[in-house]
């Protein structure tokens, strides 16, 4: 079970069960949106952020694409060394095509990564992401998932979240603490 | 004669108009109607609004309707223990005297099924359907898939 699952279903989890695993003990491959491949120690030495999501949903990703967007607006060229990524947990949709489609609207500086489904599910276990498809009427799906934003410490170390509609007031300097 | 009208509504969709436009039916006010750019036409739209209800009876939203998409729907973005979902909302709310906003991150007008894919800058119709004061018609701007909101002098208030 990922983390959020785990939580709700143990008294009292360890912590290393609930939180993300430092970047450098990550193990997916997945590829970006410009069919590089990345694997977690390309990011070795540079703050991260990812958040979890998938394109077709027309309201949580933009939004929180939207909002990543001004926060890296307001932080500027200190934001440059910052890894920005959006993970996508619907890979058979998400090619890296339709990913270049998508972050092409918003801060350059965003990539998108997707994968095999099996190497999706691994970052989504590293990170621990849970997520869940759901059967629409008509053949379509949607798909539940972890919403909040997730930072890292340039040495790879778990730094915190900012939990989805979050204030900008506190999301920015938390990203700024994860910066030098 | 239909190139005529087609020129005609691309004529009118200038950008951040329409949005701005405020519809009334009875007791209550319908603004700010937007949507957001679509990849393509094989992934649902979005469909955003503001509703006031003036009066001194409770009304809801029950359901859309529009030329642009076969299938739209009401839904809610709900966020529990982190992970974001969005169940089909059967109706939403328009207590007397509240406004209620289908925003990002909230309640929203889901387009499945469209016909063409939105582009920034187009414009079409949507109709709302309320229990009690009836249908009424707005149009909507296409707006892009970054934008947070339609950019009227009023916005804010
Ligand atoms: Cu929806």
């Amino acid at each position: 079970m990922l983390g959020v699952g785990a939580y709700r279903t143990r008294n009292r989890p360890a912590l290393s069960e609930v939180l993300p695993l430092p970047i450098g003990e990550m193990s997916w491959a997945l590829t970006d949106h410009r069919d590089q491949s990345v694997r977690p120690t390309d990011w070795a030495g540079h703050p991260v952020m990812v958040f979890f999501g998938f394109t077709w949903c027309p309201d949580v990703c933009p939004t929180t694409l939207s909002d990543i967007s001004l926060w890296l607006e307001d932080l500027g060229a200190d934001a440059n060394r910052l890894i920005v990524a959006l993970i996508s947990v619907d890979p058979e949709r998400d090619t890296p095509a339709v990913l270049a489609d998508y972050v092409s609207s918003f801060d350059p500086r965003i990539i998108g990564l997707t994968g095999p489904a099996d190497e999706v599910a691994k970052a989504a276990a590293d990170f621990r992401v849970t997520y869940r498809r759901v059967d629409k009427d008509g053949g379509d799906y949607t798909m539940d998932h972890t919403a909040g934003v997730f930072l890292f410490h340039p040495d790879g170390r778990f730094a915190s979240i900012i939990d989805f509609h979050e204030d900008r007031r506190f999301a920015v300097p938390k990203i700024r603490r994860t910066l030098s | 004669m239909k190139h005529f009208l087609l020129a005609a509504s691309l004529t009118l969709s200038a950008p951040a108009a329409m949005a701005c436009e405020t519809v009334t039916i009875g007791d209550l006010t319908v603004e700010h109607a937007w949507s957001k750019a679509t990849i393509g036409a094989g992934r649902p739209g979005v469909f955003y609004v503001e509703i006031t209800n003036t009066g001194s009876t409770d009304d809801a939203l029950v359901g859309i309707a529009t030329p642009a998409a076969g299938m739209p729907m009401l839904h809610e973005t709900v966020v529990q223990d982190g992970i974001a979902s969005m169940p089909h909302a059967m109706s939403i709310p328009v207590p007397a005297g509240q406004s209620v906003q289908l925003s990002p991150g909230g309640y929203h007008g889901m387009l499945m099924g469209l016909t063409t894919a939105l582009k920034e800058g187009d414009s079409f119709s949507v109709t709302l359907t309320f229990e009690k004061a009836g249908e009424v018609t707005v149009n909507v701007d296409v707006l892009s898939l970054r934008a947070e909101g339609p950019d009227c002098a009023d916005a804010g208030q």
